[in-house]
């Protein structure tokens, strides 16, 4: 094969007086950015359709199902373009015209993601919290403590531990996941490999750089999870075992 | 919103039509190739045989770490390459036709990783009474495991195909017609982003929320078979 | 204190309690017994509303349950429960599940509140295990402390659901004794068992059910002497055999 191996180039320099190696930084940067912030949106939406579909007030069930079933069904990329090009049309003038000129285009797609990863974080929360035992939110209850009192200090805490595993995909996922917003102009990694290959052609040597880039934010994101699991551990107990699990 | 051209959808339904049909056949070509092979990943993963073992884990982990936008973009440039060396004269091959290539060996990680937990939640004793009855490891796996791992898993093997429909959309990282390129190049053109993104997402919402529907509802009679 | 009048509950079409009307007076231990599915443990769970019932009326110490205006947690605030699969929180240490609710409910300041959950803790002998999680005690353990916990909140009464039925044989008199204890120092108790040995020392009452209603509703001496009912009499046979 008649390919120029040259793993040099990161250091040369770019039209914008850069080295290519700032590219990469910077995309990675602004891979971190969104994507933490994202989950940060996906985490707080999430637990709140997840807890709201496990309530016995059927309204709120309602609203928690169609959410989830609306933004599982769509692709992502779909549901960017939407926030980025139908919404600003479809809400009255003043607002569109602001979300076209002044909102920044990262916060756009950091909302965009969030909403997409909710879904799947309220998948999550529900099964964590369907998988206590009645008798758990009636020992809440019986103490006197109000419904929200018991998610708050009795069901979310034991069902955020159950689910933790699922949730450490989920977070890996979002790093995968931010680089369709480069499809709506985000600077991100991705967006900085597709930008490097159409300048220098060395496509093999930048696949290799960015895929250990994506390897290790997932990595790093494991293992802070792990870390997590480790702290919130409880003595004796087998999650999924009795107490907490049995249904 | 007053303006919402419907005229738009329905002048070019055709091209749409014909991308919609393009994100079918992708999907389709990977589930059966994607299952196929990841049906001979988790058989190696769940061999004696550690090269095997090591290939198939770092088969799997790499395509699960890395974004699919970015596989779709490497494998559509690297694989003329590869081609070109095999064969020894240019082989531009086209963003349409590598897709095919990169979904089926991509997907396969995925499908992979769900017949592993599928061929594991076959009691060990039907591995023995395979055995017992003579057959080959061959025979049991063919006759008696993967039967039952399949018949397990195709709920979960259903819905990561839904997925993988939805995800067909990345291909416009490379240029490629499917049912939301299709879309893209009209309002590239016509400038009409409102009617034909909104088209997409009710087309795929309906597509697709069928789709995971019969997949619950086939869960609720697997359920009760077993 | 907790008065039953005429309530009836419906899981859809089928009819879980059947007219049930009973009082417990103050001081006073009545044991509700009957099969397996006879509406016990539910019409325990609908004094302090876990359960809601569709007809009929609860009045707990002057407040009707099926009020829609009642404050339910207030309510339960002064109603104890302890519960068959004790239903401690597993991720809290026993010192938090003595005083989640003192806290949290009551408003009393933490130092009172583990003050008063530490006595309690050594009053059911388990003052070295204050800083355990409830998976590294033994279910008698977890009972016991499941009571104290109850009892942290000063109620007016208690409920009992079966609390020694998910337990070993071997630990059952350590619950038992906690509980003949209480009753003896002039608690209101209304216990749902199959412990006829608890029912002869300490109830006051006994309350037979089956098939979601109650079948019979005497004094201890009488319920024991000569039930009326051929169901209690064969139900009274199958269990002291055992």
């Amino acid at each position: 094969m008649d390919y120029h191996w040259d793993w040099l180039f990161f250091f040369r320099e770019t039209d914008d007086g850069l080295k290519y190696y700032d590219w990469i930084l910077s995309g990675l940067g602004w891979t971190t950015l969104v994507s933490l912030a994202s989950l940060a949106v996906a985490l707080a939406l999430g637990s709140a359709l997840g807890v709201m579909r496990t309530t016995p007030k059927r309204w709120l069930v309602a609203i928690g199902d169609a959410y989830v079933d609306v933004f599982r069904n769509i692709p992502l990329i779909v549901q960017l373009f939407m926030w980025f090009f139908v919404v600003p049309e479809l809400v009255p003038d003043s607002i569109g015209m602001w979300m076209k000129q002044d909102l920044p285009y990262v916060v756009i797609a950091v909302v965009g993601l969030g909403l997409y990863t909710a879904a799947r974080i309220a998948e999550q929360v529900k099964a964590g919290i369907n998988s206590l035992s009645r008798g758990q939110r009636d020992a809440g209850l019986a103490l006197g403590l109000t419904e929200w009192q018991t998610y708050r200090h009795v069901r979310l805490p034991m069902a955020y531990r159950i689910v933790l595993p699922a949730m450490t995909s989920e977070a890996m996922n979002i790093f995968k996941n931010s680089a369709v917003t480069y499809a709506v102009g985000i600077l991100e990694l991705y967006f900085q490999y597709k930008q490097i290959i159409e300048k220098t052609s060395q496509v093999l040597e930048i696949t290799i750089v960015v895929t250990l880039a994506y390897f290790a934010l997932a990595f790093l994101m494991n293992r802070l999870l792990a870390f997590v699991e480790r702290r919130t551990r409880v003595p004796g107990l087998i999650v999924g075992g009795k107490g907490g699990g049995v249904p | 919103m007053s303006d919402f051209d419907f005229s738009v959808i329905i002048e070019n339904w055709g091209f749409l039509a014909q991308g919609l049909r393009y994100t079918v056949q992708v999907t389709l070509t990977a589930m059966l190739g994607g299952i196929l092979i990841g049906t001979v990943l988790a058989l190696m993963r769940l061999s004696s045989i550690p090269p095997l073992q090591w290939f198939a884990a770092g088969y799997v982990n790499i395509f699960r770490s890395v974004p699919l936008v970015q596989v779709i973009l490497a494998f559509y440039l690297i694989l003329p390459m590869v081609l070109q060396m095999i064969t020894g004269q240019q082989m531009p091959i086209g963003a349409a036709n590598s897709a095919y290539f990169t979904f089926t060996v991509f997907e396969a990680a995925y499908y992979s990783e769900i017949m592993r937990s599928g061929i594991q939640s076959v009691p060990r004793g039907q591995v023995a009474a395979g055995y017992a009855m003579g057959f080959t490891y061959g025979q049991t796996m063919r006759l008696v495991v993967l039967p039952q791992a399949f018949r397990n898993m195709l709920p979960v093997l259903l819905t990561q195909t839904i997925i993988l429909f939805q995800d067909v959309s990345l291909v416009y990282a490379i240029g490629a017609t499917d049912f939301f390129g299709a879309a893209d190049k009209i309002t590239q053109r016509d400038l009409r982003p409102v009617e034909m993104y909104t088209t997409v997402a009710v087309v795929y919402f309906v597509i697709c929320f069928a789709l995971s529907r019969l997949v619950k509802l086939l869960q609720s009679r697997i359920a009760i078979i077993r | 204190m907790i008065e039953i009048r005429n309530v009836s509950k419906w899981y859809g079409s089928f009819q879980v309690l059947t007219d049930c009307t009973t009082n417990v007076k103050k001081s006073e231990v009545v044991v509700v017994c009957g099969p397996s599915g006879s509406g016990k443990s539910t019409l325990i769970k609908c004094v302090n509303a876990l359960e809601p019932f569709q007809k009929g009326s609860i009045v707990v110490n002057g407040v009707a349950v099926e009020n829609p205006k009642t404050n339910l947690p207030k309510l339960r605030a002064q109603v104890g429960m302890v519960f068959q699969n004790f239903e401690l929180f597993p991720h809290m240490t026993i010192t938090e599940n003595l005083t989640i609710a003192q806290i949290k409910v009551l408003g009393r300041s933490r130092e009172q509140a583990v003050d008063k959950g530490l006595k309690l803790l050594d009053r059911v002998g388990l003052k070295a295990q204050a800083a355990k999680y409830p998976g590294q005690l033994s279910g008698g353990q977890q009972q016991r402390v499941a009571i104290a916990r109850a009892l942290a909140m000063d109620p007016i009464c208690m409920l009992f659901d079966e609390p020694t039925s998910a337990l070993d044989p071997e630990m059952i008199n350590e619950v038992l004794d906690v509980m003949v204890q209480l009753a003896q120092e002039g608690m209101t108790m209304m216990c749902v068992t199959h412990e006829m040995g608890f029912a002869r020392k300490v109830a006051h009452r006994v309350i037979f059910m089956d098939r979601g209603a109650i079948v019979e509703d005497a004094p201890k001496e009488e319920f024991f002497g000569q039930p009326r009912s051929e169901r209690a009499q064969n139900f009274l046979a199958k269990i002291l055999h055992h």
